[in-house]
């Protein structure tokens, strides 16, 4: 036992492992080089490049007709997607949360298949089933109905590609909260939509927000899987990643990264409000 | 308003939470369901706020069928083990929730809500909180808000979850003393589950015994004390030791185990079974007697207390558990037992369970046959 208790007081008296001042001075140095070349260079270079012809020019491709319809139809993707998945993301962490059913486990698993699977694949699923030749889009044709290479495909592989966002923030956080809040409201009296309104919404509400925030910015910024089934045509079914990717093409260099300056300052933006929300979710947890 | 429960059932996939159970609460009565966790007594509570809803059998309020009845509607108060005070609201708030989602026509005005809110706050002593939110309050003053919030629907039947289970032994007490002056004040019928004996005895007018889904003993307290119906009632109410052995081939009063054995006062056959001696059914001192051979090693002794608490284990007879013997100070010092001495334990009064039965016990009073007789 003596000699344990030895032992031990002369390991704590001992540096810990990378205490030597110069090994931290490398390592700290080498992770800000690396999140300084890696991260924050391009990002300067975006909207360096963009302003590379003055702000002129800037204002030109950016009021340019097709980067005005690219954000327009980009917005209106983020706008369905949006209200969409969080209606659905409540619902879900809902029902795995608070009720107890053959198959929830299964459920469960099967949040997780749009991160699994790599979005040009989920691209290429939807374009199967609901494309001209597909299983469901020979019935589509034959009424009239094209999903495919319009607006509606693109705001399918979205909704797609987003759902799990609201639903894994909600989960965690519900399951860790329990049902007797809700419980109670209900013992004293409260309506089905009383007790959701008023205790489990406020309850859930910062990891709402972060989990629509983190939905809209992936639904802003998705490219592979809206590539495949969008078409690409200019004016009518380019969102804003696919017609940065298009002027890049064009060899028209400061159009795209003017447009690319958009999806970066939105990106930014996203990083601010869900610094924020998760302050506000640590403050509200303790 | 009284409570009936009629062949009550529930299953939880492949376990049977309840066996089909019948009990009747009388209107005004205080009743404690105790048992272990597993037993289903939270289950049943649960249904009987309709929390939960019960396989087969029939819940009555009042001779009134509620077995179908929504939560919202059985106008029941129901108390969380974890208090479930809802955590964005203030004291106030929480307390005036029952009364905020009333339907428009029967809520009361803002002004005689915030009137009501203060004199529960006031009943539950706390009127300096009620503008705190739960995170700021202690698990006692929880626990007072959380039945302020249920009583303000003044419901006629109050329902309690493990209600002092979170909180710490000294708070725990008062708060239960505290529940028993509420209930006998209001009048209303209140159930409350525990697995704490000590707590079902002391607060309820009547307890429930429950054991895998099935009521084991339903009495009064000095009655589930004095007469437990069943091994298990009697393992459960706690501080018992056991001793097992066979009917005695030449005496046929003796029930013994190797060379350790119990005589049974006059007029008592042995048989083989299970003799169950309360820690203070017996005394102890450095001699057999003529009643019992029972010698024992003392492992521990604990002076603390109104009484001395000695651990003992068997010398030359197997027993499950260590046993436990509590004697006065006094006798205590007239031969100051050390820890490593040998000693032998005198049965004063106990309950024989025969092996070949599960019926009732045979109470065992050795007083009553003779005196304490000391060989040398």
């Amino acid at each position: 036992m003596s000699n344990h208790k030895t032992s031990l007081s002369k390991v704590s008296h001992q540096q810990r492992i990378g205490d030597q001042p110069w090994l931290r001075r490398l390592l700290i140095g080498l992770a800000f080089l690396l999140v300084g070349s890696l991260l924050v260079l391009p990002l300067i270079a975006i909207f360096a490049q963009a302003l590379s012809a003055g702000l002129n020019i800037f204002w030109v491709n950016l009021s340019d007709k097709y980067t005005l319809h690219a954000i327009g139809l980009t917005l209106l993707v983020a706008a369905l997607t949006v209200p969409l998945n969080l209606v659905f993301g409540v619902f879900l962490a809902w029902l795995v949360t608070r009720f107890e059913f053959p198959g929830r486990r299964i459920l469960m698993t099967l949040i997780d298949i749009p991160f699994a699977v790599s979005p040009v694949v989920a691209g290429l699923m939807y374009l199967l089933l609901y494309g001209s030749n597909g299983w469901v889009g020979g019935w589509l044709m034959e009424n009239d109905l094209q999903l495919m290479f319009a607006w509606p495909g693109i705001v399918m592989v979205t909704v797609f590609i987003t759902c799990p966002f609201v639903a894994r923030e909600l989960i965690p956080l519900m399951q860790q909260q329990g049902s007797s809040e809700e419980e109670a409201a209900l013992s004293l009296g409260a309506s089905g939509w009383q007790m959701f309104r008023r205790v489990t919404l406020p309850n859930i509400k910062w990891a709402l927000l972060y989990g629509v925030v983190l939905t809209n910015a992936r639904a802003v910024g998705e490219f592979g899987a809206v590539s495949v089934v969008s078409g690409n045509i200019r004016g009518e079914t380019n969102t804003l990643p696919l017609h940065v990717e298009l002027l890049y093409q064009d060899y028209n260099l400061v159009g795209a990264f003017t447009s690319a300056t958009l999806l970066a300052a939105l990106a930014l933006l996203t990083l601010v409000v869900k610094t924020f929300l998760e302050w506000r979710q640590q403050q509200s947890a303790s | 308003m009284s409570i009936q429960i009629k062949q009550i059932s529930k299953q939880f996939g492949d376990f049977q939470a309840l066996k089909p159970l019948d009990l009747t609460i009388n209107e005004g009565e205080l009743v404690g369901l105790l048992g272990p966790s597993g037993s289903g007594k939270t289950t049943l509570l649960r249904i009987i706020a309709g929390l939960e809803t019960a396989d087969q059998g029939q819940i009555l309020f009042s001779g009134k069928d509620v077995t179908n009845l929504h939560v919202r509607d059985r106008k029941v108060g129901f108390v969380f083990q974890h208090y479930a005070l809802f955590r964005h609201m203030t004291v106030a708030e929480n307390i005036a929730f029952g009364l905020d989602v009333l339907p428009k026509k029967q809520r009361p005005t803002k002004a005689t809500i915030k009137q009501q809110v203060a004199e529960l706050l006031d009943k539950v002593q706390l009127s300096h909180l009620a503008n705190r939110y739960p995170a700021q309050l202690s698990g006692g003053q929880k626990q007072r808000i959380a039945l302020a919030r249920a009583l303000a629907m003044q419901p006629r039947v109050l329902l309690l979850d493990e209600p002092f289970g979170a909180l710490d032994a000294k708070v725990r007490k008062e708060l239960r003393r505290w529940l028993r002056n509420l209930h006998d004040e209001l009048g209303f019928t209140s159930v409350f589950v525990t697995h704490d004996q000590e707590e079902a005895l002391e607060v309820s007018d009547r307890v429930v015994v429950m054991s895998q889904g099935q009521i084991e003993q339903e009495a009064t307290p000095q009655d589930l004390y004095q007469q437990p119906a069943s091994r298990f009632v009697y393992d459960f109410l706690g501080g018992v030791n056991v001793f097992e052995g066979e009917a005695a081939s030449l005496k046929s009063n003796r029930l013994e185990q190797g060379k350790a054995w119990v005589a049974f006062p006059d007029g008592h056959k042995a048989e083989a079974g299970q003799l169950y001696l309360r820690s203070h059914e017996l005394s102890l001192s450095n001699q057999p007697s003529a009643i019992a051979h029972l010698p024992l090693k003392i492992k521990a002794v604990s002076l603390i207390g109104a009484e001395v608490r000695v651990e003992l284990e068997p010398l030359g007879w197997q027993s499950q558990d260590l046993w436990d013997i509590t004697i006065s100070h006094s006798e205590y010092n007239l031969w100051q037992p050390q820890r490593g001495n040998t000693c032998y334990a005198h049965p004063q009064a106990g309950q024989l369970f025969a092996s070949n039965t599960e019926h009732q016990p045979r109470p065992i009073n050795w007083q009553q046959g003779f005196a304490l007789i000391k060989t040398a």
